[in-house]
C-alpha cells in the first residue's frame, strides 16, 4: 500500500484547475454558435464548480460540500433532459441549431 | 511527490480536452472530449476522499448524461459544427477576456497560498481515522437525508418536472390529433 | 445515525408550498381522467389548488404577526413576514396565470392539463425561493422556477417563436445558474459554510478568506442579475417575453422578477451586511444603467409585448434602487417594506396590462403591434379606461400604485445617500427616466383613443374578472397605500 499522504495534493491546486476549467467553458458558451456546443460548455463550467465543492470539502473535512455535489450533478441531469428535448424540437422544424439563425424575432 | 506528478498529469488532460471541446469542428468528437474531461474529475474526486462522488460521477455524468447527448447529435445527424461566428468581434474579445481573467485565478490563487493556504476553519488533518469515513456513502447520505431533507425533495420535484418537459417538448401534437380523429373514426 | 426529527421539520411553518405540491402531483393523474375537450377542468381544480393555500397563508399571516419567524427543515428555510407577504404576490399571481389561460390555451389550440401542474410547480419554487434560508435552497429553488418556465415559453411548440424563445431563455437561464452555483462555491470555500446566517458570522469573523467570498459573492450576483433581468444580462428578456405564450409572459415578467429579487435581498441583507457599502453601491450603479436602458429602448419598440419587456427591464431598475438603499441596517426595513410594496404594485399593473394584451392577440399569435390597440376607446371603453389607469400606473402618475411604489422607492434611497451619496445620482436618473418612459407609455393611451381602428378584443368573464380585480388593486394601492405599506413594513427578515 502506498502512503496515502503521498499523493495529497493541498485543495487550492483543485480549486485553481476549477477556475480554468469555469473560464474555458465560459469562453465555450460566448465562442460556440451550435446550441449543443453551448450546451456542452456549460456542463463543463457546472462540472468546474463541483470540482471547487469537493475540493472546499476535502479542506474542511466537511462532507457537506459533498452534498452540493449531488443536488448540482441532480439539476445538471434535468437541464440536460429539457434542454435536449427542446434542441430536438426545434431541429426537427427549422434542420438546424445554430442561434444565429435564431431571429424570427427583431427589435 | 508522486501527487504531484499525477495531479499534473491528470490536470493537462482535463484542460486539453477542455480545450479540444472548445475547438472541435464536429460535434461527437465535442462530445468525447468532454467524456474525457468528466473522467478526469472522477479522478480528481478520487484524490480528495471523495469515492462515492467519483462513481456517481462515472456513471451519471460520463455515462448518462454524455450517452444522451451523443444520442441526440446522432439522432439529429448535427455532427458538422462551424468554428466561425457571425460576430466577428465576439470571438478577440472572448479570447483577451479568458486570459484576463485566467491571470486572475493565478493572481487569487498565489494571494490566498502566501495568506497560509486554503483553509483557515479546518485545517487538513492527516489523520486517518478521521480521513477514512469522510466521503463514504454512509457519510454523505446521512447529511443528505439529514439536514437537506428540502433540496432533496425538491429535486424530486424537479426530476417530476423534467419528465413532463421532455414529454410535452418533444411529443408532435399533430399526433396527437391524428389520435383523436382515430378515436372518433373508431366510433 | 440521527435522523431530523419532526419538530425540527415543522411542516406547518410550509404548509401552503406542501398544499401546492401535493396538490399539483394528484392533478397530473387527475388530468389523465379528463376527456381532451374538458381541459378547463384541470384549470378550475388548479384554482381549488391555489385558493387552498392562499387559505393557509390567510391563517400564517396572523400567526407569524405574532411570532415574527419560524425555521423549518433544520433551518434550511425562514418563514417571516417577508416570505409571507411574497407568498401571497405568488399565489395571487398564479391564480392570474390559470385566469388568463383558461381560454387563451384553446383559443390558440394549444390546451394541456400540464400547463396548469407546471405552473403549480413553478410556484412552489418561487414561494420556497422567498423563504430560503441556504445557498444551496437558493440553488434548487431557482432552478425549480426556472425549469418549468422554460418548458411553458415552449408550449406554443407550433409556432417558431415561441420554440424560440424556450431555447434562448433556457441556455442563458443556464449559463446564469453555472455563475450562480461556481459563485455558491467560492463563497463555500470563503467561509466554510452556506448558510446565510452562518455566512454572516463568517464575514465578520478572522477565518474569513475575503478575495474567495468577494468573487463567489460577484458570481453569486451575476447568476441573480440575469434572473432578474438587470442590465447587462437583460438581452434574453425582450425576445423571451414576445415569443413565449402570453399569459405565460406575464405570469414570468412578475412572478420569475419577484423571485429572484427575493433570493437577492436574502442574499445580500442576511448573509453579507458586512461589506454592505461594497454591494450597495455595485447594486445603485446596476440600477442606474437598467433604468437608461430599459427606458430608452422600449421607445422605439412597435410590439406591444416587446415594449413591455423592456418596461420590465427599466422597473428592475427602480426596484434595484431600493435594494441599493437597503444596505444602511437603519433603514434596511423601510428600503424592503419599498421593494415588496412595488413589487406588489408592479403586479397588479403588469398582469392587468397584459390582460388587455392578451384580449387584442389574435388566434393565430399576431395583433400584438400596438397599432391593433387603435380604436378600442370607442369599441371597448372599459377595457381601453383600465389599459390607460395600467399605463398611467406603470409611469408613476396620481392615483395609481405604480406612483406610491416609485415615492417610497425613491423615499428610501435618499434615506441612504448619506452613507453612499452616489445613491443621489441614481434617484435623479430614476426621476429623469420616469418623465421619459411616460412618452412610450402614453403613447400606447394615445393609439386607443386618438386612432380610427377595427378596436376588436376578446374578452371574456375569466379576462373581465381579472382585469376587473388588477385595476381595483392599481387604484387601491394609489389612494389609499397606508395599510399596505404597514403590512409590507413589517415584512421584515428575521
Amino acid at each position: 500500500m502506498l502512503d496515502q499522504a503521498n499523493f495529497l495534493v493541498p485543495p487550492i491546486y483543485y480549486v485553481a484547475l476549477s477556475g480554468i476549467l469555469f473560464i474555458l467553458g465560459m469562453v465555450g458558451v460566448l465562442l460556440r454558435r451550435n446550441a449543443i456546443l453551448i450546451f456542452m460548455s456549460v456542463e463543463l463550467m457546472l462540472n468546474s464548480a463541483n470540482l471547487a465543492f469537493v475540493a472546499f470539502a476535502r479542506s474542511f473535512l466537511d462532507v457537506n460540500g459533498q452534498v452540493f455535489v449531488f443536488f448540482v450533478m441532480t439539476v445538471a441531469a434535468v437541464e440536460v433532459a429539457v434542454g435536449l428535448a427542446l434542441i430536438v424540437a426545434i431541429f426537427r422544424t427549422r434542420r438546424s441549431i445554430d442561434i444565429d439563425e435564431l431571429h424570427s424575432m427583431e427589435g | 511527490m508522486i501527487g504531484y506528478i499525477l495531479f499534473g498529469l491528470v490536470a493537462l488532460v482535463a484542460i486539453v480536452s477542455a480545450v479540444g471541446m472548445l475547438l472541435s469542428t464536429n460535434a461527437i468528437h465535442a462530445a468525447l472530449f468532454l467524456v474525457i474531461n468528466l473522467i478526469c474529475i472522477a479522478l480528481f474526486y478520487l484524490g480528495l476522499n471523495a469515492p462515492f462522488l467519483a462513481m456517481v460521477q462515472i456513471t451519471v455524468y460520463a455515462g448518462a448524461i454524455m450517452v444522451l447527448f451523443l444520442f441526440v447529435i446522432m439522432l439529429l445527424g448535427a455532427e458538422q459544427v462551424t468554428l466561425k461566428s457571425q460576430l466577428k468581434w465576439q470571438a478577440p474579445l472572448a479570447i483577451v477576456l479568458a486570459v484576463v481573467m485566467i491571470a486572475a485565478t493565478f493572481l487569487l490563487f498565489f494571494n490566498v497560498q502566501a495568506s497560509g493556504g486554503l483553509s483557515p476553519l479546518a485545517p487538513i488533518s492527516e489523520d486517518p481515522r478521521q480521513t477514512e469515513t469522510f466521503g463514504s456513502p454512509y457519510a454523505v447520505g446521512e447529511v443528505l437525508f439529514g439536514a437537506y431533507l428540502l433540496p432533496f425533495e425538491m429535486t424530486g420535484v424537479l426530476l417530476l418536472v423534467a419528465m413532463i418537459g421532455a414529454i410535452i417538448l418533444t411529443r408532435n401534437e399533430a399526433g396527437g390529433m391524428r389520435d383523436e380523429q382515430r378515436a372518433a373514426s373508431n366510433e | 445515525m440521527q435522523l431530523p426529527i419532526l419538530e425540527s421539520i415543522n411542516l406547518m411553518a410550509v404548509l401552503p408550498v406542501l398544499i401546492i405540491a401535493g396538490w399539483a402531483c394528484v392533478l397530473l393523474v387527475f388530468d389523465l381522467l379528463i376527456p381532451r375537450s374538458r381541459k378547463h377542468w384541470t384549470a378550475w381544480l388548479a384554482l381549488v389548488g391555489l385558493l387552498g393555500a392562499a387559505v393557509a397563508l390567510f391563517f400564517q399571516i396572523g400567526h407569524f404577526a405574532r411570532l415574527g419567524s419560524e425555521a423549518a427543515f433544520d433551518g434550511m428555510v425562514t418563514v417571516d413576514g417577508f416570505s409571507i407577504f411574497l407568498q401571497v404576490v405568488f399565489v395571487l399571481t398564479a391564480i392570474v396565470g390559470v385566469l388568463l389561460a383558461l381560454d387563451y390555451l384553446p383559443r390558440h389550440g394549444i390546451e394541456r392539463g400540464e400547463y396548469y401542474v407546471l405552473l403549480l410547480f413553478t410556484t412552489i419554487g418561487m414561494m420556497i425561493m422567498s423563504m430560503a434560508a441556504d445557498l444551496i435552497v437558493v440553488f434548487v429553488a431557482l432552478e425549480l422556477l426556472s425549469i418549468p418556465l422554460y418548458i411553458l415559453s415552449g408550449f406554443a411548440g407550433m409556432r417558431e417563436t415561441s420554440e424560440e424563445a424556450a431555447l434562448k431563455y433556457f441556455l442563458l437561464g443556464a449559463f446564469a445558474s453555472s455563475f450562480l452555483v461556481y459563485g455558491i462555491a467560492l463563497t463555500y470555500g470563503g467561509t466554510g459554510t452556506t448558510r446565510l446566517t452562518g455566512i454572516a458570522q463568517a464575514v465578520t469573523s478572522d477565518a474569513l478568506n475575503l478575495p474567495l467570498t468577494t468573487v463567489g459573492m460577484g458570481l453569486l450576483l451575476v447568476g441573480l442579475g440575469f434572473k432578474v433581468a438587470a442590465v447587462p444580462f437583460h438581452m434574453w428578456t425582450p425576445d423571451v417575453y414576445q415569443g413565449a405564450p402570453t399569459p405565460v409572459t406575464a405570469f414570468m415578467s412578475v412572478g420569475a422578477k419577484a423571485g429572484g429579487f427575493a433570493a437577492l435581498i436574502r442574499v445580500l441583507v442576511t448573509a453579507f451586511p458586512a461589506i454592505a457599502s461594497e454591494w450597495g453601491t455595485l447594486i445603485a450603479v446596476i440600477a442606474g444603467l437598467t433604468m437608461l436602458l430599459g427606458n430608452i429602448v422600449a421607445i422605439s419598440q412597435s410590439n406591444i409585448k416587446r415594449m413591455l419587456a423592456y418596461s420590465s427591464i427599466a422597473h428592475a431598475g427602480y426596484i434595484l434602487l431600493a435594494v441599493a438603499a437597503a444596505q444602511r441596517s437603519e433603514n434596511a426595513s423601510f428600503a424592503i417594506g419599498a421593494v415588496v410594496f412595488y413589487l406588489l404594485a408592479y403586479a397588479l399593473t403588469n398582469l392587468g396590462a397584459f390582460t388587455v394584451a392578451i384580449a387584442v392577440e389574435r388566434d393565430d399569435g399576431t395583433g400584438t403591434e400596438i397599432d391593433d390597440f387603435a380604436g378600442l376607446g370607442k369599441t371597448r371603453p372599459w377595457m381601453a379606461l383600465a389599459m390607460a389607469l395600467f399605463m398611467l400606473s406603470l409611469t408613476g402618475m396620481p392615483i395609481s400604485g405604480g406612483l406610491v411604489g416609485k415615492v417610497f422607492v425613491f423615499q428610501a434611497a435618499l434615506q441612504a445617500v448619506p452613507g453612499d451619496p452616489l445613491l443621489l445620482a441614481v434617484v435623479i436618473i430614476g426621476v429623469l427616466t420616469s418623465v421619459v418612459s411616460a412618452f412610450y407609455y402614453l403613447k400606447v393611451i394615445m393609439v386607443m383613443y386618438m386612432r380610427e381602428g377595427e378596436g376588436k378584443a376578446v374578452l371574456p368573464l375569466a379576462l373581465k374578472t381579472v382585469l376587473a380585480a388588477t385595476a381595483f388593486g392599481t387604484l387601491v394601492l394609489g389612494i389609499i397605500p397606508g395599510p399596505v405599506f404597514q403590512m409590507a413594513q413589517r415584512a421584515m427578515l428575521k
